[in-house]
């Protein structure tokens, strides 16, 4: 007879202790966000208000019932000086401004980039120095030259006058030269050997391995050209080639005949101003983190 | 199928450093060639040259009757298989072996099949929609050895191609990489450090020093007759014994040591004696006192690490032969001795 009676080991639950610090550091981190959340969540709210509240009463945190009027609004509503545009064309032309700018750019930084990395070229250190050194010269300090430039090509009032003049991008160029300089030296031997030119090195094996690191340039880029004000004021004065950007001004600035400025207007539009670069950073920010971190080889 | 000359070849890089000498030899037709030497003394850069992607100071390079100095690597009818394999990270392997016929416009069909034959020949068939990343060291080696392998090329490049494989791997490969070759029938050119390799997969092995070819030879010539005490000491593991000593009528005198031994040439003056481990004998009645030190069990034999007159000898005996540290009799089988000029270490 051998009754073993299993002992059950007396279960004692650790008390879970309260860490302190966690907390602290989420407490921190919540208050930051909700800071942060607050100018767009207060813009959104305001923008549900008609025009005639938010001038007597300034910034509102409750919802009111004009949403979808101020939205349609500013969306849909003829307006400006010429009564020929609307937010949809603004939309569009942003749009073509932030894909326009960083296609652009990222064409024009990795074919530099290449150039400098891959080709024995005699003053390519220079050339890349050269590059380098135009961050020390942003449109702002070459604004007038530009923009002559521009003006004697006739090209203001064009996309092409919008966005050509500011695609040379250094920043690009150099994230591109680091990144080539870390494919290894024997990919583009192995690829000689296969039988590759530069252009198809180039096109099959450099731009398929820098997928991530286009991916990442690309959104800073779009958010970046997309968020461009003092270019698009100067060349454009054409209202149909307006951006968002440019339109909400337009709007808050429209002290016609001592009508009130169309504040819920003005930050609808500025709400739709916001959805897109937050929607790219959002989708594509695996990718963003992928391309600035790793590089896949 | 090709024999490859090289007359007179010879690489200074812009800044006046000399990577390769004047250096002229033949590699016939279906034959392994290996080149080995310690790093930095030119090897590589020798066959960066016969591929093209190093410009030849001076000399004439042939592949084939054709004069190919300043053809394109792309049109020297050659392939190379790299230390680190270069495989295109982004491509599968089907893509990866394809990519040199499909530049060089094969229709797609064929391509289809000579990747499937390839695959086939190296185990790769089924690893085919892989990345490389997917694969283990030993099958990115594959895949780089089916990428030279389906372009059908006249010459084959290895360069250090079984370096980054563990130990096991790279016996295996090495066997492997032979056996195609040999079935293939196509001339190939491997550069490696390791003479180990060097002595099982070459039909002739070409020995570099310094830019400067040492020796060129089949293993056994290299192993046996080392045409320097380069050779003598960078060919063979253990390496070759190497002791200082004084010669004249056919007698030698080991410095700090005062008993003769006969031996067959006629030279006067200092030496260098070699002699290879397992040529010497354990012997009682021996005419040397050797002191061993340090006594390494290897498994199928052992070996005993010590000296003779202060002078650094190692001594392989078999495994089961008896020994133990302190003082013992050797005898140097008289027709093992090698004698080098002790200034310039060249034979004698």
């Amino acid at each position: 007879m051998a009754d073993t009676t299993l002992e059950t080991p007396a279960v004692t639950r650790p008390r879970r202790k309260i860490k302190w610090a966690t907390i602290g550091d989420h407490t921190v981190l919540i208050l930051g966000s909700l800071l942060m959340m607050l100018p767009p969540l207060l813009a959104l709210t305001t923008a549900s208000h008609d025009a005639v509240t938010i001038h007597r009463e300034g910034l509102q945190l409750t919802l009111g019932d004009d949403l979808g009027k101020n939205f349609n609004a500013a969306m849909f509503e003829k307006g400006g000086f010429t009564q020929t545009v609307d937010g949809t064309l603004m939309l569009m032309n942003s749009f073509i401004l932030g894909i326009g700018f960083a296609v652009g750019k990222i064409v024009i930084s990795m074919m530099a980039a290449y150039a400098i990395v891959y080709f024995r070229l005699r003053f390519a250190t220079l050339a890349f120095w050269v590059i380098f050194t135009t961050l020390l010269l942003p449109l702002e300090v070459r604004i007038l030259p530009s923009y002559e430039a521009i003006q004697k090509l006739g090209l203001t009032n064009t996309y092409t006058g919008l966005i050509v003049p500011l695609i040379a991008s250094a920043t690009g160029t150099f994230f591109f030269r680091q990144f080539f300089m870390s494919v290894p030296e024997e990919l583009a031997e192995a690829a000689r050997i296969d039988g590759a030119g530069p252009w198809k090195f180039f096109i099959d094996i450099l731009v398929p391995l820098s997928r991530t690191m286009i991916a990442a340039i690309f959104i800073i880029m779009f958010v970046f050209g997309w968020n461009q004000y003092l270019w698009p004021t100067l060349i454009t004065t054409d209202e149909s080639f307006f951006t968002l950007v440019r339109g909400i001004k337009q709007i808050v600035l429209s002290y016609t005949d001592s009508q009130i400025p169309e504040h819920g207007q003005a930050l609808a539009l500025a709400i739709v101003a916001m959805i897109p670069p937050v929607a790219i950073v959002v989708f594509f920010q695996n990718w963003f983190v992928k391309g600035l971190t790793e590089s896949d080889k | 199928m090709a024999q490859v000359s090289l007359e007179g070849i010879r690489k200074v890089y812009p800044n006046g450093f000399q990577a390769v000498e004047t250096t002229s030899f033949t590699i016939q037709d279906g034959e392994f060639v290996v080149l080995v030497g310690p790093s930095g003394c030119g090897k590589s850069t020798l066959l960066r040259m016969i591929a093209g992607l190093e410009d030849i100071t001076e000399g004439t390079l042939k592949i084939g009757d054709r004069v190919v100095n300043d053809v394109d690597p792309a049109d020297r009818d050659i392939a190379m298989v790299f230390q680190n394999y270069a495989l295109y990270p982004h491509m599968t392997v089907r893509k990866n072996i394809g990519y040199g016929l499909k530049n060089r416009g094969t229709p797609t069909a064929e391509i289809a099949a000579k990747v499937e034959d390839a695959a086939k020949m190296l185990n790769l068939a089924e690893y085919l929609d892989r990345k490389p990343a997917q694969l283990s060291g030993g099958q990115r080696q594959r895949v780089a050895m089916g990428r030279a392998v389906v372009r059908d090329p006249a010459l084959f490049l290895f360069d250090e191609p079984l370096s980054n494989l563990d130990a096991k791997l790279r016996n295996q490969m090495r066997i492997e990489i032979k056996a195609l070759q040999r079935r293939l029938g196509t001339t190939a050119v491997y550069v490696t450090h390791d003479q180990v390799e060097a002595m099982t997969m070459a039909d002739r092995i070409i020995v570099l020093n310094a830019g400067k070819i040492e020796q060129i030879g089949t293993p056994s010539e290299i192993y046996h007759n080392p045409a320097s005490t380069f050779v003598a000491s960078f060919m063979g593991a253990p390496p070759m014994n190497l002791i200082e000593a004084e010669m004249g009528q056919g007698q030698v005198r080991i410095n700090g040591y005062d008993q003769l031994l006969p031996v067959p040439e006629t030279y006067a003056g200092s030496v260098t004696m070699g002699i290879r481990p397992e040529d010497v004998v354990l012997d009682d009645r021996g005419s040397v006192t050797f002191r061993v030190d340090i006594l390494e069990e290897l498994g199928a034999h052992r070996l005993l690490h010590g000296a003779i007159a202060d002078q650094p000898f190692t001594v392989m005996i078999g495994k089961d032969d008896t020994a133990e540290t302190g003082e013992t009799r050797i005898t140097l089988k008289p027709e093992a001795l090698r004698l080098f000029d002790k200034a310039t270490g060249q034979k004698l």
